[in-house]
């Protein structure tokens, strides 16, 4: 197990990391359902994020601890896909949904049911893009990153950052509409 | 500026990621090409429809117990375990962590009545001197990563409108000479300043109510923060307030 090669003396340490990475846990939830599209594949690869990044912790260098939170969790997804070939035959689409993180103000039912089913429209779009395209969309769009942070993550300058969100927003405008159109039909 | 580079910086501007002389050349071009006009409209619709807070996922509770399980506790327990098995040093080690624990304790409660007092004038000074909010909003995802790279820890924003607790604001402020995230409620015409210190090691306890020149304060602390909810509202809306508060994170 990896818990038993954590010492019990790194307890002021763990508190220190717990502080300051925990508050931050739905964030990066988040991120690994759309990078690895599957809740199980994204509890284990937060959990092993979480658990690479303690071991690690002594080479964070301070600031917020986001970015460097969120690349280690991208580099666990990678390897995760990278190693299990499952993963691409396995849906979302078995599983109950996630509740989301804030309850909105009340809607009348109607409004409620089709809220929803913008959401899971708007989910599963971002869900089909391409891996390169979904990442940049969910760190700027959902996560709320600056492109500084992105680039931090993603491992590229920042004029990449820019080239890709304009070409994944493009995309996903395209669907979008097309979706649109296709509910409307 | 062509047509290609105003199709990539619109997304900066969309983003609040453009330099001033860069948004300036990229208006202008706006101004007099109908067909970048029309894609900055679009993507402005695309980025209303996304609705970040319907598009994101809450952690299970498990995976969140199964992190912390898995990184180590302070234990006191530990503690004395090593001093029993010191053996003959047992009793020595004993009287010293007695003695340190007492200190410790009146160190806190002294403490404690120092950062009350400060928490006062704090929210006193807010009121003064219009300096209320340096982050102006009632939405908690416009309040909550104001916060980002202005402090260590992301302070935990909820909305409470429904709850008739008003979302005014963020600010930063200092407390302990440290820097500390504030969030600014409204109930009817007072303000209810939330105070937010990162306490990594501080465990969870309980809220406890105090009072000082006639304002409220009421003091808890969880996961990892110290927060302080101080008004002059009256002593139940404030325990209110800090219940909906702390019943709205745990959702």
């Amino acid at each position: 197990m990896m818990a038993g090669a954590i010492e019990a003396s790194d307890g002021g340490k763990a508190e220190r990391f717990k502080a300051l990475a925990l508050p931050h846990l739905d964030d990066a939830y988040t991120l690994a359902r759309y990078l690895t599209r599957n809740a199980s594949d994204a509890d284990d690869a937060v959990q092993e994020c979480y658990l690479r990044a303690f071991r690690h912790f002594d080479t964070f260098r301070g600031g917020p601890i986001k970015p460097w939170l969120f690349a280690i969790l991208r580099n666990v997804c990678h390897a995760a896909r990278a190693g299990r070939v499952r993963l691409v035959f396995t849906g979302d689409s078995n599983e109950p949904p996630a509740p989301p993180l804030w309850r909105e103000p009340a809607d009348t039912p109607e409004q409620g049911v089709s809220r929803r089913q913008d959401a899971d429209i708007m989910r599963r779009l971002i869900g089909e893009l391409p891996d390169e395209f979904r990442e940049v969309v969910v760190l700027r769009e959902i996560n709320d990153l600056s492109y500084r942070d992105i680039a931090t993550v993603i491992e590229t300058p920042i004029g990449t950052v820019m080239s890709r969100l304009a070409r994944a927003r493009g995309l996903l405008r395209e669907a979008w509409i097309a979706a649109e159109g296709g509910g409307m039909a | 500026m062509n047509c290609d580079d105003a199709g990539v910086l619109l997304h900066a501007l969309i983003d609040g990621e453009l330099d001033a002389g860069h948004a300036r050349e990229l208006e202008a071009h706006i101004a007099a090409c109908t067909g970048c006009a029309a894609r900055l409209r679009e993507f402005q619709d695309l980025r209303a429809a996304m609705k970040p807070a319907t598009l994101r996922y809450a952690a299970p509770a498990d995976l969140r117990a199964g992190i912390e399980g898995k990184l180590p506790a302070p234990r006191p327990a530990a503690v004395s375990r090593r001093a029993v098995l010191g053996g003959f040093a047992a009793g020595a080690g004993a009287t010293a962590l007695a003695a340190s624990g007492l200190l410790l304790m009146v160190m806190r409660a002294d403490d404690q009545k120092r950062i009350l007092g400060e928490v006062v004038s704090a929210h006193l000074r807010s009121l003064q001197a219009k300096h209320l909010i340096d982050v102006e909003s009632t939405d908690q995802h416009t309040v909550k990563p104001w916060f980002n790279g202005r402090l260590d820890v992301a302070p935990p924003v909820a909305d409470l409108t429904a709850q008739g607790f008003t979302l005014v604001g963020g600010r930063l402020d200092t407390l302990d000479a440290k820097p500390v995230a504030v969030i600014v409620y409204r109930r009817r015409v007072h303000v209810i300043n939330l105070f937010c210190a990162p306490a990594p090691g501080s465990a969870h306890r309980a809220a406890v109510m105090e009072s000082l020149h006639g304002f409220n304060v009421r003091r808890w602390s969880e996961n990892g923060l110290n927060l302080w909810a101080v008004s002059d509202l009256n002593a139940e809306e404030l325990s209110e307030f800090g219940e909906k508060f702390q019943a709205a994170l745990r959702q």
